[in-house]
């Protein structure tokens, strides 16, 4: 893989005896936004933290345009970061805080800077106000424009929606978007909603147990996940344990037999999980997995059902009229995917 | 609440009764002689240059003890807050120790230890071949010395509280927009940090105002306020320290105002949550140990005055002339102590009125506390601007207050004579009591659920069986602390009572006092340990969880 603009090689950190991120490498083309995607405790918040230079870590090396920034201070990297929780001086302005990065200005130069972001987050005329006067929406824009001030070479984010109103996070979603893209900074964000990553990431990695799952646009990720955890962790999928019959077959049941496309080391015969969308299952008269439908769940004029068979949970998607509560069914799919059992 | 009306008048008319009225009577008497209004003691105090001095000495000393505290408290409190090292925990809690050391008894220690003939006087007497210590612990740089010692307290715990408030990200960010440690640290932390060191400041100034123990035993010719009321009262020239005793409650009312000026209105509350930075380890050998080292010296310096009261409290009367460590140990102190009634008694005086006075204050913090929290009671604020008041008020002038006020047989007007009695100084020790539980006692009523009352009472509870069965319970942890500062606070109290003990009701402090003039220091020594150990021993009541 050629060097990116921002590269990270190799990268381990352990607390104590928790190893948080496992030789990790990944690169972030220059003026694209990487989204950082896993559940709580994947390591993501530390790969921005080891980023941002809070943390150092135990081995590899992060490059800025081919040089080595793996030693440099956070004061040092000139990286712009947007805290969970703003970070905000409270003892401080809207200006004064923007300013704070911008010491080395002259103070004609600071104000003009002040009032660039503050336009640019669509806060003009804010310069004076308190910040603890500000609603969470503005405090969010308010970090946004003080990270950016500087003009950073890269810009991290932690969990930048997390902190807002449901109402009012697909607004500033937007909002920020247009920030970054009329900033073309180099940008990583981690969050833990994959609608997050999607709508805001030109690319997004997924990362597990401090590990690198895999990297793609969103829809590589939802099409094409090359492992277990991606196909279940983006999107909707049901998992159902198998037996691959041939390379292109998988066993689920006596005499049920499905479609299947492999990833990973498998061969015939051995045991396997089956990753199925809900749109990829139909129901059939009579042919298929046996199962009692639990749950239907309106999404206008489709549905979702959730289908109790041997242990597993199916989620169906299909007409709203298809199934009733209580009703015996049979499921068949369409298209499956198989990844070695306990992978 | 309905009710909530009347008791909400009654606990105002009490406090205002026992706090303000007798500070107003004061006020009111500067101005009045025998015949009616006059400016005649008001004049003769503005014309006395010793009062001038005095009074000038009073504030520059106290503004010179934040300035000292604050250069010890402050960088001790980061020390402690952001570096691991050996012992840290323990020296941590050993810091705090002169917290527990009531001010006469600190004071004598710190003469049995750095006076003339105290253990370093003598030490250096002997390295130096002289006959005497080259210095004297006399006038205001003793004075100074023991006010460092005493409150740089107040500037490392507020500092250490507000340093595990700050948000560690606030810090995070400030480096990653480019600031060093230096310039994070001035322009973030320490402004952070200025509602913590502005109340520090704002306790050691009216401390340090108020202060009446070092000056009293070490001022010699240097005169402060607080001396020169009670010197001018004990004299029996009432004029004199009534028109002082109202310029000290001036000075401390402007300290006041200019204090919590200083500190600012901007709210420095911090947006959004976050977590308090973990203590850094500090991995470099000769890092960790120089700190170690720092602070266990530190904690050398601080225990000395303890461990030089005990020390002298085993020596026997007139044994201990010119060498440098006493020759002779005994126990004879302390049996005196339990044996003789006359000594005894002192000890049992001050047990029985700080208990009264502790038990007295914290039912009215209670209720206070109770009418405060409640949004509905129309008088919320001003009982809670009276219960903070006596804080602000220095000892003396309360005493020569409450002796002015309860010197008169005139129940119309709400005074009785009380002077002279058993109950003057339970009741002085209250007051003085009262903003130190209220303080605890109202931060726990605001952390109680006010859902938890509804709770009960919709579950049929009456409104004491709510007090007794949910209150009590939940707000524990503060009546205890409260009430264990406030006992010891009121155990060792020598300020007030030097104004208003009598013969049969004489505290402690005014016994050590007389032992100390007839040269018995075994015994004032012993007094000042047992002392020492009955308000450690309430504190570690009150502090337990």
């Amino acid at each position: 893989m050629p060097t990116q603009y921002l590269q990270l090689n190799d990268l381990t950190k352990t607390f104590g005896d928790q190893i948080a991120i496992d030789s990790l490498t990944l690169g972030v083309e220059r003026g694209t936004v990487l989204a950082l995607l896993g559940p709580s405790g994947s390591g993501k918040t530390t790969t921005l933290r080891l980023l941002a230079g809070f943390e150092r870590p135990d081995s590899g090396e992060i490059l800025v345009d081919g040089r080595d920034v793996t030693k440099m201070s956070p004061a040092q990297r000139r990286f712009g970061m947007v805290f969970q929780h703003y970070a905000l001086f409270p003892h401080l302005t809207v200006g004064e805080n923007i300013a704070f990065g911008l010491s080395e200005r002259s103070t004609e130069q600071q104000k003009q800077r002040v009032a660039e972001v503050l336009a640019m987050v669509d806060l003009e005329g804010f310069a004076q106000r308190e910040v603890t006067a500000l609603s969470g929406g503005q405090q969010q824009r308010v970090a946004v424009a003080r990270a950016l001030a500087p003009e950073p070479r890269v810009l991290l984010l932690d969990e930048p929606l997390s902190n807002l109103d449901p109402g009012l996070r697909e607004r500033t979603r937007r909002e920020l978007r247009q920030a970054l893209s009329q900033t073309h900074v180099t940008t990583v964000f981690v969050t833990h909603e994959q609608e997050e990553a999607f709508a805001l990431g030109d690319c997004v990695a997924v990362i597990n147990n401090g590990a690198l799952e895999q990297v793609g646009t969103a829809r590589e990720l939802y099409e094409h996940p090359e492992t277990r955890f991606v196909a279940t962790f983006v999107g909707r999928a049901s998992v159902l344990s198998g037996t691959l019959v041939a390379s292109d077959r998988v066993r689920v049941g006596t005499g049920i037999e499905w479609p299947c496309e492999t990833h990973g080391e498998v061969s015939a015969g051995a045991a396997v999980a089956a990753i199925v969308r809900p749109e990829a299952f139909r129901f059939t008269d009579g042919v298929g997995v046996v199962g009692t439908v639990v749950e239907r769940r309106y999404t206008g004029a489709r549905a979702f059902f959730l289908v109790e068979a041997n242990g597993a949970t199916l989620e169906v998607e299909a007409p709203v009229t298809a199934a009733q509560m209580g009703d015996q069914v049979h499921v068949t799919a369409t298209a499956t995917r198989v990844y070695p059992e306990g992978s | 609440m309905s009710k909530g009306r009347p008791t909400g008048w009654l606990l105002a008319l009490i406090l205002t009764w026992i706090v303000v009225y007798p500070i107003a009577l004061v006020m009111v008497d500067s101005a009045r002689g025998d015949a009616g209004w006059t400016t005649q003691y008001l004049t003769a105090f503005l014309t006395d240059s010793h009062e001038w001095g005095a009074l000038w000495n009073s504030i520059w000393l106290s503004f010179a003890s934040v300035v000292l505290a604050g250069i010890i408290g402050i960088p001790l409190a980061f020390v402690f807050e952001r570096f691991e090292f050996p012992g840290r925990r323990i020296l941590g809690a050993l810091v705090a120790l002169p917290a527990v050391l009531p001010p006469l008894v600190g004071v004598i220690a710190f003469m049995f230890l750095y006076g003339e003939t105290g253990f370093v006087g003598r030490a250096v007497a002997a390295l130096l071949g002289t006959q005497q210590a080259p210095w004297r612990l006399r006038g205001w740089g003793a004075i100074l010395l023991v006010h460092a010692y005493s409150m740089y307290v107040y500037f490392y715990l507020f500092t250490r509280a507000g340093l595990a408030k700050v948000d560690s990200s606030m810090i995070e960010a400030a480096h990653s927009l480019g600031h060093s440690g230096r310039s994070t640290l001035l322009k973030v932390t320490l402004p952070l940090l200025r509602p913590q060191i502005g109340a520090a400041a704002l306790l050691t100034f009216m401390t340090a105002l108020g202060s009446f123990s070092a000056p009293y035993i070490f001022g010699g010719g240097f005169r402060v306020m607080t001396t020169q009321i009670v010197t001018s009262k004990l004299n029996g020239d009432i004029h004199a320290s009534v028109v002082e005793t109202a310029a000290l409650a001036a000075i401390a009312f402007v300290g006041l105002v200019l204090f919590r000026r200083s500190q600012g209105t901007r709210s420095v509350a911090a947006v959004g949550k976050g977590t308090p930075p973990t203590a850094r380890s500090l991995v470099q050998p000769l890092a960790r140990w120089s700190a170690a080292a720092v602070g266990w010296m530190f904690a050398v310096i601080l225990l000395l005055p303890h461990v030089t009261l005990l020390l002298v409290s085993f020596v026997p009367v007139g044994t201990w002339t010119t060498q440098i460590l006493p020759p002779d140990y005994t126990l004879g102190n302390y049996q005196a102590l339990a044996a003789e009634p006359e000594r005894l008694r002192p000890l049992v005086n001050s047990v029985w009125m700080a208990a009264v006075a502790t038990v007295a204050a914290l039912a009215i913090a209670l209720w206070a506390g109770r009418l405060i929290v409640q949004k509905q009671v129309v008088l919320r604020k001003p009982i809670e601007t009276l219960t903070t008041l006596p804080w602000a008020v220095p000892g003396t002038v309360l005493a020569i207050a409450l002796a002015t006020t309860f010197s008169v047989n005139a129940p119309w007007v709400g005074r009785w004579v009380l002077v002279g009695t058993l109950a003057i100084l339970p009741l002085a020790y209250m007051v003085r009591n009262i903003p130190i539980v209220s303080g605890s006692v109202l931060a726990g009523f605001r952390q109680l659920d006010p859902s938890l009352d509804e709770a009960a009472a919709s579950l049929g509870a009456s409104r004491w069986r709510i007090v007794v069965r949910v209150t009590m319970p939940l707000l524990r942890p503060a009546l205890l602390a409260g009430g264990a500062l406030a006992f010891a606070t009121a155990l060792g109290d020598f300020v007030t009572s030097v104004v208003l003990y009598t013969f049969d009701t004489r505290p402690v402090s005014i016994e050590i006092l007389s032992a100390l003039r007839e040269f018995d220091i075994g015994v004032a020594a012993a007094y000042g340990v047992v002392l020492m150990l009955i308000s450690a021993a309430a504190m570690v009541v009150g502090t337990r969880r």
